[in-house]
């Protein structure tokens, strides 16, 4: 009798699977699904939740309007372009429409060339890094930035130190197994070289010595480095930042976007990124009413101040959105349908968002528009210009 | 054929029976499931990295398990095997259209190149012993990946371009680079299949048990229990150890090759002491020396965080939570004995089973 039941049982079970996999994944018809997949544990969470917090108030936003409703589902992918690829599955297991990418740049590159040999629209808030959007043999036809590139970062940043005269002598503490930060480091050498900035320290770093920078800052210091460069990522910066105050190390920092989301790190004494210089597209304290809205909202939401990761991810919405709304984009449209009209909306359209106004971009996906320096001055971004 | 039958029942072969039929059923079923009903593409997309996985757990078995030796290098074998593979495959690609065959040069290139890589490194390693082992493996884990960080390898109509530390490589149009520093592998052709990966198993459950089984490996195995008597009998301890070691080394450097091959881009990074101690938790928790024990604990183990999806934020929560109760549960005598009393009522009951069906 016992077998019999657990006969039955089995079978039962056998049987419910195998419908539960059958079942196709039928469109609700209720909003339009856009995946993402970024960060959300390890040591680039914060961009991961940034993104995602950024992304449901815009979507919140443009729900209660009662127009075309959207919908978001984010996979956690440890900023891993391996874990990348099975969220990517996931997404696709969901039914995704139109993608947000992922976050981080080592993910996207490797997912990269699967959405566009699926066809599907994406466009990333802050994979920064040029193999997301093309490589040495093809331009990705469907994958789009909204933050500017690697090496307009790394060219910007050394015009900036230039003409503000932030220094003489540069040194460079960069990561070596890092996509994003060998990037811009080596645009920003060639920069400095062509408009005769002089570098006097080169550090790096991996990921197995990512705690322990005394080496670097002392070489930097008796190279009598004045600025320094920090093309990484915030939880390096933040220990960088901690051992030069303790060895009374005091040049001026400048980091670029990674550098982002430093101040909202638990356990980080935020005194010690005073007078810290970024480049970011988006600086909190502007005064234009976009801005403004965005700020208080994002405040009344989640209590804190937004960085540059949710400001770009609050963007990728509403530019989406103003696409989707503008090529007549509906409910039942698969997703490479979509894709069509979003690339012809997306290479003839002007956006105007919080972290730039008169956006456009080119056909091979890469945006301009204009980055923007901020100094941290009392634990908040001030516009340095 | 009665002899063959009853060596494949007998007790001293038993673990390797239950080992193959595991292999072979689960990839049976993957199969059939695949061909009937159709499974999601999150576990489509499981299936070549488990099999790779799987297979390095097993290679890394022979060393921490049968060798008694404890390596922590072993995602430095896999890095080369999986450079290796990426850059063949990129040189072979216009010349040889039969993509099995790219990959199966390329799985046994990468095997080879990582197994020379095993030898060399065997010379000093295999002269230190216990945690003087462990540190020297860890740190070849560490060269490999500082020193693939810094490679640049370019092809086009012209051949071959390298440069080291420095991206120096300008290619002609038309030509693409194969690793690019610490970007690694961009761009590459995906190879791997699913039944790619289930014969690297089988092949490493051949050689891993012919090995354990042979003369050689009760040499290995007399040498890990107890070294002095082994060496009075005359037993060259180095060189049997160095067997053990270059032979996973190998497996290790296929497994490699078949996981570089199965994503479009691959970073240096990606093979870091964490992934040495991710392969030794399979190992460690599956039972060391127990094959069938390693392949379950992969399976297990790596598709768990997946299919914590549900659970979001708290899925990496939740998974070293059912670490840390696994291995009590292995540790914990009154259950351990719970457990092997039930093995002990299974095995007894096997044999009956198996000689009324050939009687």
């Amino acid at each position: 009798m016992k077998k019999l039941i657990t006969m039955l049982l089995v079978s039962f079970m056998v049987f419910a699977s195998l419908t539960g996999c059958n079942k196709p994944e039928e469109p609700e018809a209720k909003a339009i699904k856009i995946g993402l997949s970024g960060p959300l544990t390890g040591g680039a969470a914060i961009y991961g939740q940034a993104v995602r917090n950024g992304a449901l108030l815009a979507i919140a936003e443009i729900n209660a309007k009662g127009g075309l409703q959207l919908e978001l589902k984010m996979e956690d992918d440890e900023a891993d372009s391996t874990k990348a690829d099975t969220a990517y599955d996931v997404l696709l297991d969901w039914g995704m429409q139109v993608s947000m990418f992922t976050v981080t740049s080592g993910a996207g590159s490797g997912v990269a060339p699967r959405y566009d040999a699926d066809h599907i629209f994406a466009l990333t808030p802050s994979g920064s890094a040029p193999a997301l959007v093309y490589s040495d043999t093809k331009v990705y036809a469907t994958t789009f930035q909204m933050c500017f590139s690697d090496p307009n970062q790394g060219v910007g940043s050394a015009d900036y130190i230039k003409t503000h005269n932030l220094g003489t002598k540069v040194a460079i503490i960069y990561k070596s197994d890092c996509v994003y930060s060998t990037g811009i480091m080596q645009k920003f050498v060639d920069r400095a070289a062509e408009i005769g900035l002089e570098i006097v320290f080169q550090g790096a770093f991996d990921d197995s010595s990512a705690t322990d920078f005394t080496t670097q800052l002392q070489g930097a210091k008796a190279a009598g480095a004045d600025v320094m460069f920090l093309p990484i990522y915030y939880t390096p910066a933040s220990s960088i930042l901690k051992q030069a105050a303790d060895m009374g190390y005091a040049p001026v920092f400048f980091g670029v976007d990674g550098m982002d989301g430093i101040l909202t790190m638990e356990g980080f004494d935020t005194s010690l990124a005073e007078g810290v210089y970024l480049l970011t597209p988006f600086a909190a304290d502007a005064t234009d009413d976009l801005t403004v809205h965005f700020v208080t909202e994002y405040q009344k939401a989640y209590g804190e101040i937004p960085n540059q990761f949710a400001a770009d991810a609050y963007d990728v919405v509403y530019a989406l959105y103003q696409a989707m709304v503008a090529g007549g984009v509906t409910y039942d449209m698969t997703a490479q349908e979509i894709a069509d009209i979003m690339i012809a909306q997306f290479t003839t359209m002007t956006f105007d968002g919080v972290t730039g106004t008169s956006v456009t971009w080119a056909p091979n996906g890469e945006v301009s528009k204009a980055p923007k320096a901020v100094i941290i001055t009392n634990g908040v971004y001030v516009n340095a210009e | 054929m009665e002899k063959t039958i009853r060596k494949i029942f007998d007790k001293k072969h038993i673990s390797r029976t239950i080992s193959y039929l595991v292999v072979i059923g689960g990839f049976v079923a993957v199969q059939l499931l695949m061909n009937t009903v159709g499974i999601k593409s999150l576990f489509r997309s499981l299936l070549v990295p488990t099999c790779c996985y799987i297979v390095a757990a097993l290679s890394l078995n022979l060393v921490v398990g049968v060798s008694g030796e404890l390596s922590l290098g072993h995602a430095g074998f896999m890095s080369v095997g999986a450079f290796t593979g990426i850059i063949i495959c990129g040189v072979l690609e216009p010349y040889l259209a039969l993509n099995w065959l790219r990959l199966l040069i390329a799985i046994i290139l990468g095997g080879v190149a990582a197994a020379i890589v095993g030898l060399l490194i065997s010379i000093p390693v295999l002269k230190l012993q216990g945690d003087y082992l462990a540190i020297v493996t860890l740190a070849f884990c560490q060269i490999i990946k500082s020193l693939l960080n810094n490679i640049y390898l370019g092809i086009d109509s012209n051949g071959l371009h390298f440069s080291f530390i420095e991206n120096r490589v300008s290619l002609i149009p038309g030509g693409k680079m194969l690793l690019s520093g610490p970007m690694g592998a961009t761009a590459t052709t995906r190879l791997a299949t699913f039944t790619a990966g289930f014969l690297l198993i089988l092949l490493s459950l051949l050689i891993i048990y012919n090995l354990t089984y042979s003369r050689y490996g009760r040499t290995i195995m007399a040498a890990r229990d107890n070294r002095i008597a082994a060496e009075s009998v005359g037993i060259h301890i180095r060189n049997t150890k160095m067997l053990a070691f270059v032979i996973s080394a190998c497996l290790a450097g296929m497994s490699g090759a078949l996981f570089g091959l199965n994503y479009s881009t691959l970073q240096p990074a990606k093979f870091d002491f964490n992934l040495s101690i991710l392969i030794l938790v399979y190992v460690v928790l599956g039972g060391l020396g127990n094959i069938t024990g390693t392949i379950i604990a992969t399976l297990i183990l790596y598709a768990l965080p997946e299919l914590l999806r549900g659970l979001q934020d708290y899925r990496m929560l939740i998974y070293s939570i059912i670490l840390i109760v696994i291995m009590l549960i292995t540790n914990n005598r009154k259950l351990k004995d719970k457990t092997d009393a039930l093995i002990a009522d299974i095995k007894a009951r096997l044999p009956k089973k198996g000689s009324a069906a050939h009687d």
